[in-house]
């Protein structure tokens, strides 16, 4: 499922406009994630609070949406463009690739929470798409 | 069987109290035919689907969201045996609609995302964990009757 010219013209318009609140909706998605599935608390428990209020959340929140603005300024080669993050993520932090689509589906909640006049069906698609393509190139690394 | 806290029903019962069904119904539906198309397969009945436009404006499509949200009404007013609640539903899923199991995820996140749009922040994190449990209780019992 790769993505159009409209799909990407959409992602591109829809961050734009969403830019500014991307601290908010990363640790609002991690918080998310870690509530609605506490096996991916098996990843942070070098940290003491996991509460919403957590500055490692908020922190690390921002670190993860930060990746993805970036990875929408390469979203014309994602592959290419994130083969360091993907050999951390596969070296490193060795994240169970299952579980990208777990955090990818809270960030899309905390879109239509912020924008639900904006988040609209198609921009949903579209999102969705680059979020599943964002996702396969994380994985890239791993075998 | 699944075990619910009182905070927890008690967010199951206030999300639901928030949802205008037919709106709330005909929203998820359409935004699942159009952000997943391929579950357009089990609506060959409903004629245009061409367009997130056309399946926007169609009526059956408006009219099943009400059914399946009515379905989920259900489950909330029988949490506590929603499997003994889904016997038959099930069946008729799996032995007459052939429906993917998969499928019931798909309609159910899309759910998920119009309460979140709805709601705002007051779909805080332990609402929606609430949620998405309830959810993958109903998309369980769906699928149990499947052989």
């Amino acid at each position: 499922m790769s993505l159009s010219a409209k799909d990407k013209a959409r992602v591109r318009n829809f961050w734009d406009k969403v830019s500014h609140q991307i601290d908010a909706i990363g640790s609002g998605a991690l918080s998310r994630m870690i509530a609605v599935y506490p096996q991916t608390k098996t990843y942070f428990a070098h940290w003491s609070d996991l509460g919403p209020d957590s500055p490692d959340i908020k922190r690390h929140g921002k670190v993860i949406l930060g990746g993805v603005s970036d990875a929408i300024e390469k979203i014309d080669d994602l592959k290419g463009g994130l083969i360091n993050l993907s050999e951390l993520h596969a070296f490193q932090l060795r994240v169970d690739p299952a579980n990208f689509k777990l955090l990818t589906h809270n960030i899309l909640v905390m879109l239509a929470i912020y924008y639900p006049n904006e988040f609209t069906p198609e921009v949903h698609r579209s999102m969705d798409k680059f979020f599943s393509r964002l996702a396969l190139a994380l994985a890239e690394k791993y075998r | 069987m699944v075990e619910w806290t009182d905070e927890e029903r008690a967010a199951i019962n206030k999300i639901f109290g928030r949802l205008n069904y037919d709106v709330v119904g005909h929203a998820t539906l359409a935004r699942c035919l159009i952000v997943y198309p391929w579950t357009q397969r089990y609506f060959g009945g409903f004629g245009n689907l061409y367009s997130p436009a056309t399946i926007m404006a169609n009526p059956m499509v408006r009219a099943q969201g009400t059914v399946i949200v009515h379905g989920l009404d259900r489950a909330m007013k029988n949490m506590d045996k929603i499997k003994e609640t889904y016997a038959e539903l099930s069946v008729l899923h799996s032995e007459k609609l052939h429906v993917d199991p998969d499928n019931f995820r798909l309609l159910g996140d899309c759910l998920t995302i119009n309460i979140a749009a709805q709601m705002g922040e007051t779909f805080t994190p332990d609402l929606q964990a609430a949620w998405q449990k309830f959810l993958q209780c109903v998309i369980t019992a769906l699928g149990r009757q499947y052989h």
